[in-house]
């Protein structure tokens, strides 16, 4: 098996082809970053163009359609999803900047709108890649870390690593960083109580879970942890905040940037 | 037939109020750091053995892919495998009975007991019998009915139910378990040690296998082909109970028939190893036929009672039939966040866990299990074990919506719409117009992150464990926007 982590992502992503590597991609920003944490798309902007891609960012394109379709009500979901698909009409690779939203975009809407053309939903779901997925597999990028020495622990959403089954290519990432530790967490694959309204309609199973994930990252000696989703990320830094805890999460596209800051490559 | 003549009943339908408790349940159980540590421990200690047991993953997934496939060509032929069933079973000598619900399960084994006059049962472990609420009913008839299969024994002794299909008393500790016996079993000399507190327990059982006037199990897989009920267990109790006494009545749902005897190691394979670890398990019985002339032992009459109670509702319908796929090795339920946390006996269903969430409401109807399907963060970890591929997750939003449709739709599911609400209907007719409307989309974030001010402190349940962030000063819509206008100006 090989040892280099660019190949092993590979591997474990090696259900999908990857396309080479394109001159334009389209951003979908989702709706929490568009709200309540813009700066980690524009840093996935800005790493995107620093490979020398041109990012277009439709202004018509809202959420992905996943609370409604998550709570039962497909058919509001499904005219969202329509809207979604006519926002981005050149043929070219759309990065999403989180997991969750990027399984809905990329699985979900071909079983939502089965009965609409076929082709067309296909071509969209098949422009669909994760944002860590899309820096290792396609455009197979090489980072030179320029920050001091830390530890960091990762937390990959479930939709990311069950869904979309890119839950390596994160790490891959992480391991490219010469000065970066990356510590893992016990319970790792374990779920940290988010769901969406489930956070809110079993506030108590929710609230319990993400106790526990807490509890875990800060068993390890990370000065932080790092996430490409920021659902998991509102839920984890929420329950952080209110346990008058320092320790955060940090988008990864942000914490790349940073780490990376100053290099041309 | 009413078998509801008492206040109490003595079917299944009594599981319907004990799934409306969810919520305090949940409440209740969360609570308990006993029961929580008690689960968290058992729940590490199966998956690792899961884990173990598949050293290749390429291997795993070649046998799930192959016994999914087994399983949905069982379920394809279902009603032709079912007649060919009770043909050759009654080709071999075993009597074939059906049941659509609960109480007539019931009332056909209390009848077969009955007409032998029977008094004690000894039962080894069946999920299908926990259904039909069996031990109730023969009780409230005046029959004895002891567990013998060891979990079972310590949860009938404490008055509960099995909090695990696979292990019922995985809910109590050793040191429960031998307060326990130091109540109920005399002379039994207090220690905490397992292997003597499982003696104990057989000893005490061992007397009870001889004197008893029939014997009922479940069964594991029906094979269409030969006529035969195959069984699995680990303690020899299933072997004792269809051996010992003169009549055997096994019970089971009707998906558990399989067309060809070569169905079964693969399902036997995947079902043990993930349900705990064992590549194999300790017994593995096939049932064919009672007692033959010249033969010594085994039971003189067979009986076999093949179960409805609502699957044939998740039979009609494409997608929901998934759900018969499964041979309840309780791996989905052992890799749950929500189960590791609640515990079995919150959800009050006989099946707990990912699976009960999907096929109780088939049994109690979805109104009654209304809280169930919504209690996922749909994480999936459950689909990504399920031996039988299971796609657990989807059957879950499935279900969520057929608990909102609208009045007035075709019956799919008994209960179904029981969740839908005005109010909600029409927040998600509003959000649809709100995200499909670029307009009025880039209105509302402009006002969101203006009045970012007005952020409550408190929101509901999320704000019990957490804080709540605040809309950013300028929505990425905006800054994205300045920052292309900045670049068009250089
Ligand atoms: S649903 Fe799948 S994992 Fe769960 S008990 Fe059934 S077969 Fe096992």
């Amino acid at each position: 098996m090989p040892a280099l982590p660019l190949a092993s992502a590979k591997r474990h992503t090696s259900k999908r082809v990857y396309p080479p590597k394109p001159a334009q991609v389209y951003l979908f920003g989702t709706c929490l970053a568009d709200t309540l944490f813009p700066q980690s798309g524009l840093d996935a902007i800005e790493l995107l163009e620093r490979q020398g891609l041109e990012v277009l960012f439709p202004q018509g394109q809202s959420c992905c359609g996943q609370p409604a379709y998550n709570s039962g009500y497909e058919d509001e979901a499904r005219v969202v999803a329509r809207h979604q698909i006519k926002q981005f009409p050149l043929d070219i690779p759309i990065v999403v900047i989180s997991g969750s939203c990027g399984g809905m975009l990329r699985h979900h809407y071909l079983d939502m709108l089965k009965h609409d053309n076929d082709l067309e939903v296909a071509a969209f779901c098949e422009r669909i890649f994760e944002f860590t997925e899309f820096l290792t597999c396609v455009l197979e990028v090489k980072l030179q870390d320029q920050g001091a020495p830390e530890r960091v622990a990762l937390h990959t959403s479930c939709a990311a690593r069950r869904e979309m089954d890119v839950h390596i290519t994160g790490k891959a990432l992480l391991e490219q960083l010469g000065q970066v530790e990356l510590v893992e967490h016990d319970y790792i694959s374990e779920c940290c109580g988010f769901g969406g309204t489930f956070a809110v309609k079993h506030g108590d199973i929710s609230g319990a879970m993400v106790q526990d994930k807490v509890k875990h990252l800060l068993a390890t000696d990370a000065v932080r942890y790092v996430s490409a989703d920021w659902g998991c990320m509102m839920n984890i830094n929420g329950a952080l905040e209110y346990q008058q805890e320092a320790f955060r999460g940090e988008h990864i596209a942000s914490y790349l940037l940073r780490r990376t800051r100053g290099d041309n490559a | 037939m009413n078998t509801r003549a008492n206040t109490i009943a003595t079917d299944g339908s009594k599981y319907e109020a004990s799934a409306r408790q969810f919520r305090g349940n949940v409440a209740r159980d969360l609570a308990n750091p006993q029961l929580r540590e008690n689960f968290r421990g058992a729940m590490d200690y199966l998956t690792d053995k899961r884990r173990q047991a598949f050293p290749s993953e390429d291997e795993l997934e070649t046998l799930r892919r192959k016994c999914q496939l087994i399983k949905q060509r069982c379920l394809l032929k279902l009603p032709e495998l079912l007649e060919q069933l009770e043909s050759k079973l009654e080709q071999n000598g075993i009597q074939v009975h059906w049941a659509e619900t609960t109480a007539e399960a019931n009332t056909i084994i209390a009848e077969l007991i009955q007409r032998k006059n029977g008094t004690k049962v000894v039962k080894g472990k069946s999920m299908v019998s926990e259904e039909t609420a069996l031990n109730d009913h023969l009780q409230a008839q005046g029959i004895e009915c002891l567990e013998t299969d060891m979990g079972e024994y310590i949860v009938q002794m404490a008055g509960e139910h099995p909090s695990h299909i696979i292990m019922p008393a995985i809910h109590q500790n050793k040191s429960q378990v031998a307060d326990l016996f130091a109540h109920n079993i005399p002379g039994f000399d207090y220690t905490t040690d397992v292997d003597t507190l499982i003696r104990t327990g057989r000893q005490a059982l061992r007397d009870k296998f001889c004197h008893a006037d029939v014997g009922v199990t479940g069964v594991n897989f029906a094979v269409a082909e030969t006529g035969t009920l195959c069984l699995v267990e680990n303690e020899g109790n299933g072997r004792m109970v269809s051996t010992v006494p003169e009549m055997h009545i096994a019970i089971t749902g009707i998906e558990k028939v399989v067309e060809l005897l070569d169905d079964v190691p693969p399902l036997l394979s995947l079902l043990t190893r993930s349900a705990t670890g064992q590549i194999i398990s300790t017994y593995f019985n096939m049932i064919t036929h009672p007692r033959r002339e010249g033969e010594k032992d085994g039971p003189k009459e067979v009986h076999l009672v093949l179960l409805d109670n609502g699957r044939s509702q998740a039979f009609a319908d494409e997608e929901l039939r998934q759900t018969l796929q499964c041979i309840r090795c309780g791996a989905c339920m052992n890799h749950c966040p929500v189960y590791t946390r609640i515990g079995g006996h919150a959800y009050g269903t006989v099946y707990p866990g990912p699976i009960g969430k999907i096929v109780s409401p088939h049994m109690l109807g979805l109104e009654a299990t209304k809280d169930l399907p919504t209690a996922s963060s749909l994480c999936g970890a459950c689909g990504e074990v399920c031996p039988v591929k299971i796609p657990i997750p989807k059957i879950l939003l499935r279900l969520r919506k057929e608990s909102v449709k609208a009045k007035g739709e075709p019956l799919v599911v008994k209960g179904q719409g029981c969740n839908r609400k005005p109010l909600e209907a029409g927040i998600w007719k509003l959000w649809s117009r709100l995200n499909t409307s670029p307009v009025i989309y880039a209105i509302a974030m402009w006002l969101a992150s203006r009045g970012r001010w007005l952020t409550p402190a408190k929101a509901g349940a999320w704000t019990r464990v957490r804080t709540l962030p605040k809309p950013a000063r300028r929505p990425l819509r905006e800054l994205v926007k300045q920052r292309e206008q900045r670049r068009e100006g250089q």
